[in-house]
C-alpha cells in the first residue's frame, strides 16, 4: 500500500535545473550527511521557484534520497518555506511587541486595504503576499517591515502606500 | 584604553570594515598570538578568567561552559562550534548590529573560541531574515580565508577551521541550542532531552558548544587586551561591557555597548531621552520579551546580572521594551502571549495546548468579554507552564511577562473585566 503512494509521488516529481542541483551540490559539500541538506535545498529550490510545490519537494526528497514525509515535516515547520504559491513580492510584516507598543496595529488594517487582502494572502494582481512574522530586530526603527530582501523602517501609512507603489512600478529597494 | 570593544569598529553609516582596516584596528591579534604559541588550555584559563557570561540570554558562563567539551586522547576528535545567530526574541535587535556593523569581529571570537574547544569546524545559524548579515559574513569568511586565518593550519599552527553559513528559515525555537542542533541537522527544530547537554554529545552527537553571537564578539578583546583590561571595564559585579537596546515610545530609541553595572536610569533616561513628550513610564521588560516586568521603582537598579534578578527579572538580552502609561499593558502581554503561542513549537502539550489557551482569553480580554474565571485561569498557567512543568524553557520564558504582567498590572485586569472593553481605547 505505502508502496505504491510513494511509487505514485515519484512519478509526480520534476526535474531540478542545473542551477538548482548545483547550488544543492555545493551544500552536500558542507555537511557530513544529506539529511542537513534538506532545508538548504528546499530553500535553494524556493529560491529559483518562488515556492515549494509538491513536485518540488518529491523532487528534492529523491535526490537527496530523504523519506518524503521526513522532508515534508521540514518543510512545514519553518514559515519561511512557502508551500503555496507566493506573489512576485513577501511581504513579512513584523506584528512582535516593540512593532505593536509603536502602532503597527493600525498599521496592519491600513495595509490590509491597500492590497485588499487579508495575511496569508496574495493580491489579485499577484505583486504581494502578506505574511506575519515575529520580531525583525530593527526595534529601535519600529514599526518595521521587510518586502523581498528589504527591511523598511519607521513604517507611517503614507509609506507603505509609497513602497506599494514603488514595488508596483519595479522600483523596490530603499 | 579601549572601552568600547565590540562597537569600536562600528559606524553604520558607512559599510563595515575590510579585513585590512580591521586588523588595523588590533583586528586577529588573537590569530597571531595562537600561531605564536598560545595553546587551548590557556584560551580557556584567560576567558575563565575574564568572567565573561552568555551574552544570548540564560547568562551562562562562558569559560564553564566550554570546560565541559570532553578533551583528551579518548574522546571524539570532531568537535563542533555553533554560532547561535539566530536572534528572534521579541524587542532584540543587538546581533544584527555586530554582524552588520563588525562582521570581522564575530568571525575572530568564532576562531578563538573553535581553538579553545579543538573545534575545526564551526557552523553559524544565521536567521534567514538577516540577509544583510549573510552578505556581509559571507564576505568577512573569504577575506579571512584568503588571509589564512581560517582554512587549514591557519599561520602555521597546526590548527584547522571551516566557518560555514548555514541559513534557517524562520520559528523562535531555533534560538533554543539543542532544537537549533536539530534544525541544523535538518531535522524539525523540536528540543531534545538534556543531558545529554551539547557539550558532551551535540551536533551530529558530536561534542558541541553553541555561544551567541554577542558573547562571542566578547573574545577578541579579552584575548588582545587581557583579562586585567577586561575586568576594568565594568562598573558593576559582572565583567565587560554589553550592548544594551531600548523600543518602546522613548525620545531616542536605539543601542549602545555601555559597561555593565551602570544604573537602568542612565539607560533609559540618558541614553534613550526618557519618555516621549506626554507620557510617563509605566514598566519595562529588560532583557526581551520572555523577561518579568519591571517598574520605575526599580530605575536605580544596576544593569547587572544578579541585580537585576534581585528584582525577579532577568538582564537576558539587555534589549528593554517600555511601557507607557497611554499603552495598554493587557495588551502587550496579549500581545506577548500570541508570539509564543504561535512559536510553541508542539511538541510538548503544556506549551502547545496552553500558550493558545492563554491567548484566547487575551482576545476576550481585548473584546471585552473578559471575566474573573478566566482570569484565574491565566494566573494558573504561571505555574501550569513554568519552570520544570515543560520540555523546554519557552513556555517558563512566557510566563515571565505573564506572571509579573498579572501582578504589577492587577488594576488593568480588573477593569478590563469591570468595563467589559480595553479602557485605554476610550
Amino acid at each position: 500500500m505505502s508502496k505504491q503512494i510513494i511509487a505514485s509521488s515519484n512519478q509526480r516529481a520534476r526535474q531540478l535545473t542545473a542551477a538548482e542541483i548545483a547550488e544543492i551540490d555545493h551544500e552536500l559539500g558542507l555537511y557530513p550527511d544529506k539529511q542537513a541538506v534538506g532545508l538548504e535545498a528546499l530553500k535553494i529550490v524556493q529560491k529559483h521557484q518562488g515556492w515549494v510545490s509538491d513536485e518540488s519537494l518529491l523532487a528534492i526528497a529523491g535526490y537527496l534520497d530523504l523519506p518524503v514525509a521526513g522532508l515534508e515535516g521540514v518543510a512545514t515547520f519553518f514559515n519561511l518555506i512557502y508551500r503555496r504559491p507566493v506573489g512576485r513580492n513577501v511581504m513579512l510584516f513584523c506584528d512582535s511587541v516593540s512593532c505593536w507598543i509603536m502602532g503597527c496595529e493600525g498599521l496592519k488594517a491600513h495595509i490590509k486595504q491597500a492590497l485588499d487582502i487579508d495575511f496569508g494572502e496574495t493580491s489579485k494582481d499577484g505583486d504581494f503576499t502578506l505574511i506575519p512574522v515575529p520580531c525583525l530586530g530593527d526595534c529601535d526603527r519600529a514599526p518595521v517591515m521587510m518586502v523581498g530582501e528589504d527591511l523598511h523602517r519607521n513604517l507611517t501609512a503614507e509609506k507603505i502606500d509609497k513602497i506599494i507603489l514603488d514595488y508596483r512600478k519595479g522600483e523596490g529597494s530603499e | 584604553m579601549v572601552n568600547n570593544p565590540l562597537t569600536k569598529n562600528i559606524d553604520m553609516s558607512r559599510p563595515p570594515l575590510e579585513i585590512t582596516a580591521y586588523e588595523a584596528s588590533d583586528g586577529y591579534q588573537s590569530v597571531q598570538l595562537i600561531a605564536q604559541g598560545l595553546s587551548p588550555e590557556d584560551v580557556l584559563q584567560r576567558v575563565k578568567d575574564s568572567g565573561l557570561k552568555g551574552r544570548g540570554g540564560a547568562g551562562f558562563p562562558t569559560g564553564l561552559k566550554w570546560s565541559f567539551v570532553p578533551q583528551g586522547e579518548n574522546t571524539p576528535q570532531q568537535k563542533f562550534l555553533v554560532v547561535n545567530a539566530d536572534e528572534m526574541e521579541p524587542g532584540t535587535f543587538k546581533d544584527r548590529l555586530l554582524m552588520e556593523g563588525d562582521p570581522h569581529l564575530l568571525i575572530e571570537g568564532v576562531i578563538i573560541a573553535a581553538y579553545a574547544i579543538r573545534a575545526s569546524k564551526a557552523y553559524i545559524f544565521l536567521r534567514g531574515e538577516y540577509v544583510e548579515s549573510e552578505r556581509l559574513l559571507r564576505r568577512a569568511i573569504d577575506e579571512a580565508v584568503n588571509r589564512g586565518f581560517l582554512g587549514r593550519n591557519i599561520l602555521g599552527s597546526g590548527f584547522d577551521l571551516d566557518v560555514i553559513v548555514h541559513t534557517s528559515a524562520g520559528r523562535y525555537i531555533c534560538g533554543e541550542e539543542t532544537a537549533l542542533l536539530n534544525a541544523l541537522e535538518g531535522k524539525r527544530a523540536t528540543p531534545r532531552a538534556k543531558p545529554p547537554f551539547p557539550q558532551v554529545s551535540g551536533l551530529w552527537g558530536k561534542p558541541t558548544i553553541v555561544n551567541n553571537v554577542e558573547t562571542l564578539c566578547n573574545l577578541p578583546g579579552i584575548l588582545s587586551y587581557g583579562v586585567d583590561w577586561y575586568h576594568g571595564l565594568t562598573q558593576g559585579g559582572d565583567h565587560g561591557t554589553k550592548l544594551f537596546g531600548v523600543s518602546g515610545k522613548v525620545k531616542t530609541p536605539g543601542c549602545w555597548e555601555l559597561p555593565l553595572g551602570l544604573p537602568i536610569r542612565e539607560l533609559l533616561e540618558g541614553y534613550a531621552g526618557g519618555m516621549q513628550d506626554g507620557l510617563q513610564l509605566r514598566g519595562f521588560l529588560p532583557g526581551g520579551g520572555s523577561t518579568d516586568f519591571m517598574l520605575p521603582e526599580h530605575l536605580d537598579t544596576a544593569l547587572d546580572y544578579d541585580e537585576i534578578a534581585k528584582q525577579g527579572s532577568r538582564l537576558a538580552t539587555g534589549t528593554m521594551i517600555v511601557l507607557d502609561d497611554k499603552t495598554c499593558p493587557v495588551g502587550m502581554v496579549g500581545n506577548l502571549m500570541k508570539f509564543f503561542a504561535k512559536e510553541s513549537c508542539g511538541f510538548c502539550t503544556p506549551c502547545r495546548d496552553g500558550l493558545p489557551w492563554v491567548e484566547e482569553i487575551f482576545r476576550d480580554f481585548e473584546a471585552g468579554h473578559g471575566n474573573e474565571k478566566d482570569l484565574q485561569i491565566l494566573h494558573d498557567h504561571v505555574d501550569y507552564l513554568g519552570p520544570g512543568r515543560t520540555f523546554c524553557a519557552l513556555a517558563p520564558g512566557a510566563t515571565a511577562p505573564l506572571g509579573s504582567g498579572l501582578k504589577y498590572f492587577k488594576e488593568d485586569f480588573d477593569k478590563h473585566i469591570k468595563e467589559q472593553c480595553c479602557p485605554y481605547k476610550h
